[in-house]
């Protein structure tokens, strides 16, 4: 059973259809899943699924931001996790790195800068962002775009951020992060 | 949260707009009137008739008219949103954009210019699902346009129901239109939906078809008590 993190500043948002519903959508062909609002995640609440996908948000939402403490059990699980925008800059602030302003809206081109298990070489994908990382040492950047990094994994562990949106036109991303070996 | 919603007078506007309704605080429709046929962004057969539609749901329209020039048209769309931001005080807005990432990303771009929120909540919604909201949801909305092979004239002025949704959807397999018309297959108008306060009845109207192309065009309706 995957867990669905709705990073939306409050639960059954408007937001919730626009960013939580369509990663539901892909992930459903191949699993359960199971939705929850990321007030209602401790670590305890996270040791119960296989893996965890965070949300985005519209762009203008930033509520997450002020609430990085509440994401301290990334830090502490064990299963894959994938960050998908805001998801992406949460892990990233949460081991340590910090916001870099990138504001990126529509059809964007990606390069791939590190091999990995969950996308190859270039291609294009849709952004919704204001905000990018600049990574700590825990993380290795896999992707940038003229603009930023666009994607990252903790340099030990399968957790990964995407900054772009593969829910829109890369799903194969989100279907490559659902067959990723645990460890 | 105050919003606004881009209305078209369709099935998926209307949805969207249902949507927010239930979530937030609609204060305003805002409708472009493009003299473009072929406009990419706004143009529908029945696009007149949003002045009936919101008087029916019982909301504040802000009509703008564009020559519907491709990227100009945008322009005329962000001044619709920024006259609505400064008389109806709006937080954001709302849009029934379902696939198209060329409307979403230029929507967008307008919010965030003008710092405001934007939602999509049909945004990669099935479409066959979205018809059978629509239909289990008591829309009442009518074909107004058909734009593809095999639809014809006779498709034109027929309300939306389960019959004919399971007609659009074997459409859908065999010759692989959108279901719902995402791709500009089919256009949509909504005469009734449960938040109206009244519905809109169609007192004289034209067809203009050749082939499989053609409008149903609302030239004279009114509201009546439900």
């Amino acid at each position: 059973m995957i867990l669905i993190v709705d990073m939306n500043c409050r639960k059954d948002s408007l937001g919730y259809d626009e960013f939580v519903l369509p990663i539901a959508s892909i992930i459903k062909d191949f699993e359960e899943t199971v939705v929850k609002h990321y007030s209602d995640v401790s670590h305890e609440e996270a040791r119960d699924y296989s893996r965890i996908v965070l949300s985005g948000t519209a762009l203008k939402d930033e509520g997450y931001l002020s609430k990085i403490a509440d994401f301290e059990w990334i830090r502490q699980s064990d299963k894959p996790i994938l960050g998908i925008c805001a998801g992406m800059q949460t892990i990233g602030l949460v081991f340590g790195s910090s916001l870099q302003n990138c504001l990126e809206i529509g059809m964007t081109s990606i390069r791939a800068t590190k091999e990995n298990s969950l996308f190859s070489s270039a291609f294009k994908a849709y952004e919704l962002h204001k905000y990018s990382i600049k990574p700590s040492l825990e993380l290795d950047v896999l992707a940038e775009s003229n603009n930023c990094v666009q994607a990252i994994k903790h340099r030990e562990r399968n957790i990964y951020g995407v900054l772009f949106h593969p829910e829109v036109r890369n799903r194969r991303i989100i279907e490559q992060f659902i067959f990723l070996s645990e460890h | 949260m105050r919003l606004a919603v881009l209305f078209s007078g369709g099935k998926d506007s209307t949805l969207a707009l249902s949507k927010a309704m239930e979530k937030e605080e609609v204060v305003c429709l805002i409708s472009l009137i493009s003299k473009n046929k072929a406009s990419y962004m706004f143009h529908t057969p029945n696009i007149d008739l949003t002045e009936l539609q919101a008087e029916a749901i019982g909301m504040p329209l802000i009509q703008e008219s564009t020559e519907g020039r491709k990227e100009a048209e945008l322009e005329d769309l962000k001044s619709a949103i920024k006259r609505a931001k400064e008389i109806n005080r709006i937080d954001g807005v709302v849009t029934g954009a379902i696939e198209s990432v060329y409307q979403a990303e230029r929507i967008q771009r307008i919010c965030s210019m003008l710092d405001l929120w934007c939602f999509n909540p049909l945004w990669k919604r099935d479409q066959q699902e979205l018809l059978e909201e629509i239909v289990r949801n008591d829309f009442k909305a009518i074909i107004s346009g058909i734009f593809a092979y095999p639809l014809d004239e006779s498709w034109l002025g027929k309300e939306i129901d389960r019959k004919l949704v399971g007609e659009l959807v074997r459409l859908s397999k065999t010759y692989g239109i959108s279901p719902s018309g995402e791709g500009g297959e089919i256009e949509t108008t909504v005469l009734d939906a449960p938040f109206f306060k009244r519905k809109i009845e169609v007192l004289d109207y034209e067809i203009e078809a050749k082939g499989n192309s053609g409008v149903f065009i609302i030239r004279k309706g009114r509201l009546v008590k439900k």
